[in-house]
């Protein structure tokens, strides 16, 4: 089920930018393993930048991370092992795609919790106010609320 | 001595802003019209005064006044004169002055267009502006002040981050910050609104036009910094979900469900908390922003330098301004007489929806954006979130936002019947239909299959507004002339809408389309070799050194040519900057209708005789930034609406009163 | 009820606020460690060409064997980085008076380079593990240098700090946990 999610998920996120940092000398000749190393990649932060993935990233650092997914891939790893390798090694912080954990659990669920929250706050609200109209029973005004109330409107103007 | 008058001019500002804020607050209490007439000319004042300062700074920067601290750390003599003068705003202490410039001429245009104002709400309106500017101008006097001496002055200065020594200094952060500031307006009329405890539909109406300018403005600021980002970084990325992106982004979302919110306090005198809250927090996520890209506590390229002092200080004034207006919020919302009622299915239902939608959106933003923070803040570890996860978690908001925003005008006011509204779009489904089968032939097999439904959605958008245009004007069923005089006679408003509307599908295109179907060649080149890129052929000439006002490059030339046939020179530079020793990449791009040809050049390789050259072909990017133009431009159209220029007076001469007011609202 | 809602959006500013505040004391950029208390990766680095102990070209260089049996200091350092240069002398004083053991790592350097910087500022190390592709430090989690680690007598990552090493570092955090790892 979360292989499912997550591969959603991931399609979500497919629309990405392609590499920006990438040396041809760090290329794989097999396209296959070029194009999961560079997804890899993009889902990896550069530790020792502001905000970039490895494969934006001109670091050095970036670079070596590269070329480690790269080796891992040609090792035979999965993506999942290649994630979970440098993950072992730097932890969590790492992914820039925050896992689905039980501290992770608000960030993920948030966004939906808010729209559901929101739409059931509205339909209360709206649902209270038509029983409010639709209650009103209102006797006419007499003549001497009715001067009043016009005293009232012309004040307003 | 100018920069002492600038100086000078700054803490009259001050002072003129208290007189601005206090008298007419307690005027408006007391009803004392001397004391709430002082808020009219204090903000002209204080305009002019904040103006004159911001004048003697970028003398400073102009002439190179090396004894004036700010122009050394930013400016240099060899720097080219727009960036002297557009460098002004590159730093944290002269953005600060445009922020509080963009304030002031906010606050003027009030005290001077505002005149059919009530006295007491255009008291408070001003007052509460003009605390704002006090706030902001003891921030700038006490923590960021550009006019510091320093004694003696260097022969020269530090020069400015190479990175902005590009024309998008000149014109994003101006209209970013005229958007951004300018929901201060929006938050001014409604924490003045909530002080006189009344909300109608003459308040949405004068809180319009000031909230559609800053929406416009920001539009196109946020617009140009991705425009920016994409040519200045080499890449070709435009959006990031970087921190400070997210912060602009932030008061955009919410400034848009503000515009819509306050369409139906306007027209059917509903909403009015939501919307007082909606124009609270958009200014306050303008402040959060500035909080954020100055303390330091988030890491982001944008980051100004930081600064903890600072940074508590925004936070002060945050906690004074957000938690103020809404702990008065709390306080004076539920006293709000409830307006007219509806059914779920209707046009205040679809603007509802719209709400619910764009709130969840910013929501989401803000969460991701701080969660880290969050979590370190509880000890429970660090996560870092990016791209991935906004990606992942906004798309699925924004695509029934847009699918509604189409529908939504064609339901009526309240009570509607969507399938009849389904029925006339009939045009858009085919449109949708046919674009989404066009795409799928085309391009077989390359993409993700989310490219489809965002090329569905942009047709969705894009023909779906001009349908309901065509509609409205009974395109087809009557005669031309009949059309014709329909669409010149159509409000203004109408006119924006269908423009904005129109212009989200053709955003929505290119960000579709360079996302899905981008190609590239990353390689090692020599001049004489050639690359092939998406049926283009790149020849690489040569290379030669060129001399810049304070840079050193080396230029790239390459023929671009597909079927034989020559298409474009393209010459990428990498610029060397001499005091700053910075490298920039200017990478050289060629536009087209339907995509950009994109070459950088790179570090040149081990042994020197060739260089790393990256070529990409971004499929519909520039309809991106075509979009976001056409959105602003939209926004500005509406601004010409009639009913939005208070005093001017009427074409028809109504029967006896010329009150000044505009022409009552035609039936819709 | 429903006034207690219209009271939300500020419970919420005000849990923001406080977020906000409590922020500044912490560095986003500061990373913790994933390996703390678990063994220290295994490696066997080579010796820095050339370097020479005792008169005699040294024979072996750093590896993972060698951090068990006592309470060990590993300091990931490189010639090119300017905050190592800086807390040279920490190092120095841990090694020679303060009775820690020294291990370095150093990390994409040249050779020459490398024996230079140590011949000129002196060389506090007991052994020395020449990391010349940074593999070895990315199994460790380096991000940066310098990046000290503090290993127990079973060769497990105690403690991890980036940056140089300063006397506040040393006193407040790194002795008292030397001791604590010697007794238990």
């Amino acid at each position: 089920m979360t292989r499912l999610l997550l591969a959603a998920l991931l399609a979500l996120s497919a629309l990405s930018s392609p590499a920006l940092a990438v040396q041809p000398d760090e290329v794989l000749p097999d396209p296959a393993l070029e194009t999961r190393a560079r997804t890899i990649s993009q889902e990896l932060r550069c530790l020792v930048c502001q905000n970039q993935s490895i494969d934006d990233s001109n670091a050095p650092l970036a670079r070596d991370l590269r070329l480690l997914v790269r080796d891992r891939l040609k090792a035979g790893d999965s993506d999942d092992k290649v994630m979970e390798y440098v993950t072992d090694r730097y932890g969590d912080y790492v992914l820039l795609r925050p896992p689905f954990k039980a501290t992770t659990l608000v960030l993920w669920i948030g966004p939906f919790a808010v729209l559901l929250l929101g739409a059931a706050g509205t339909f209360l609200f709206l649902r209270g106010r038509r029983g409010v109209a639709a209650g009103a029973d209102t006797a006419p005004l007499s003549a001497d609320e009715r001067r009043r109330l016009d005293a009232l409107l012309r004040k307003d103007d | 001595m100018i920069p002492e008058l600038g100086h000078y001019a700054l803490v009259l500002a001050l002072f003129v802003a208290l007189v601005q804020s206090v008298p007419p607050l307690v005027g408006a209490a007391t009803r004392n019209g001397a004391w709430m007439n002082v808020a009219v000319p204090a903000a002209i004042a204080q305009m002019l005064l904040v103006l004159l300062s911001y004048a003697a700074l970028t003398w400073a920067h102009v002439v190179s006044d090396f004894s004036v601290l700010n122009v050394v750390q930013n400016s240099h003599s060899a720097k080219p004169m727009l960036y002297k003068v557009s460098g002004v705003w590159g730093n944290h202490e002269g953005s600060m002055m445009l922020w509080i410039v963009m304030l002031t001429i906010f606050g003027a245009a009030v005290a001077v267009f505002g005149r059919n104002l009530p006295p007491t709400l255009k008291a408070r309106v001003l007052a509460v502006q003009g605390l704002i500017g006090v706030g902001f101008l003891l921030f700038i006097l006490i923590t960021s002040n550009p006019f510091i001496r320093v004694i003696p002055a260097p022969i020269d200065g530090n020069d400015l981050n190479p990175l902005l020594q590009d024309p998008g200094l000149a014109f994003h952060p101006p209209f970013l910050y005229a958007g951004y500031v300018g929901f201060s307006m929006a938050f001014s009329f409604a924490v003045a609104a909530l002080i006189e405890g009344r909300v109608d539909p003459a308040w949405a109406r004068w809180v319009r036009p000031w909230t559609l300018a800053a929406w416009s403005t920001l539009t196109m600021g946020i617009a140009m910094g991705s425009w920016w980002a994409y040519y200045e970084l080499g890449w070709g990325g435009w959006w990031y979900w970087d921190p400070v992106e997210n912060a602009s982004f932030m008061p955009w979302l919410a400034g848009t469900a503000l515009l819509h919110s306050a369409i139906v306090v306007e027209k059917r005198d509903a909403l009015k908390s939501w919307t007082i809250l909606l124009a609270i927090v958009t200014f306050s996520l303008s402040l959060m922003g500035t909080f954020l890209v100055r303390s330091g506590i988030l890491t982001s390229v944008h980051a100004f330098a930081v600064d903890p002092k600072r940074g508590i200080f925004i936070l002060v004034l945050l906690a004074i301004a957000t938690g103020g207006s809404l702990l008065l919020y709390s306080l004076r919302a539920p006293t709000l007489k409830a307006g007219g009622l509806f059914a779920p299915i209707s046009r205040e239902g679809a603007l509802v929806l719209n709400n619910l939608l764009l709130s969840t959106a910013t929501a989401t933003v803000f969460i991701g954006t701080l969660y880290p923070l969050f979590l370190d803040i509880l000890k429970l570890g660090k996560v870092s979130v990016g791209a991935p996860f906004f990606n992942a978690t906004f798309v699925p908001v924004a695509i029934p936002m847009v699918v509604a925003m189409v529908v939504g005008p064609y339901l009526s006011w309240k009570r509607a019947d969507l399938g009849a509204a389904l029925t006339r779009l009939w045009v858009a489904g085919v449109a949708v239909v046919a674009a989404v089968a066009v795409t799928a032939y085309v391009k077989a097999g390359s993409g993700p299959l989310l490219a489809l439904v965002g090329i569905g959605l942009a047709a969705w958008a894009f023909v779906g507004s001009l349908v309901e245009f065509a509609d409205r004007i009974a395109l087809f069923r009557t005669s031309f002339r009949n059309s014709w005089n329909r669409a010149v006679h159509l409000p203004r408003s109408a006119w924006g809408m269908t423009i904005a509307h129109a212009c989200v599908g053709l955003s929505i295109l290119g960000m579709t389309g360079t996302s899905a179907w981008q190609t590239e060649s990353i390689t090692a080149m020599k001049p004489g070799d050639r690359a092939s890129v998406a049926g283009y052929e790149f020849r690489f000439d040569s290379v030669g050194l060129v001399d810049g006002p304070n840079f050193k490059a080396e230029r790239g030339v390459f023929t671009v040519t597909k079927d034989g046939q020559r298409i474009a020179t393209l010459e990428p530079e990498r610029r060397s900057y001499t005091t700053t020793r910075m490298t920039t990449t200017e990478s050289a791009i060629h536009t087209t209708v339907f995509s950009d040809l994109y070459v950088a050049l790179g570090d040149p390789t081990q042994n020197g005789t060739a260089w790393i050259v990256r070529i990409y072909h971004h499929p519909l990017v520039p309809w991106i930034w075509i979009g976001g133009v056409g959105m602003m431009l939209g926004g500005l159209v509406s601004l010409t609406d009639r009913r939005f220029r208070i005093g001017a007076p009427e074409r028809r001469r109504a029967a006896g009163k010329t009150d000044g007011k505009s022409a009552p609202l035609p039936a819709e | 009820m429903r006034r207690l809602l219209y009271l939300l959006p500020f419970l919420l500013f005000i849990g923001v606020g406080i977020a906000f505040y409590l922020g500044f004391e912490r560095d986003p950029r500061d990373i913790p460690s994933a390996l703390i208390d678990k063994p220290a990766p295994t490696f066997d680095l080579p010796a820095i060409p050339g370097q020479m102990v005792q008169g005699q070209p040294a024979t072996s260089g750093l590896s993972s064997a060698k951090l068990a049996g006592d309470v060990t200091l590993v300091n990931v350092f490189a010639s090119w980085c300017i905050p190592c240069k800086a807390e040279h002398p920490v190092i120095t004083r841990l090694s020679r008076e303060q009775g820690v053991t020294v291990y370095g790592i150093n990390y994409k350097d040249k050779p020459e380079d490398a024996l230079t910087w140590l011949s000129r500022n002196g060389n506090p190390y007991a052994a020395i593990g020449a990391d010349q592709d940074g593999r070895v430090s990315i199994d460790w989690g380096v991000y940066g240098v310098p990046e000290s680690y503090l290993i127990d007598r079973k060769g497990r990552i105690r403690f991890k700090h980036v940056g140089p090493l300063t006397p506040q570092v040393v006193e407040e955090q790194i002795l008292p946990m030397v001791k604590h790892l010697r007794q238990g």
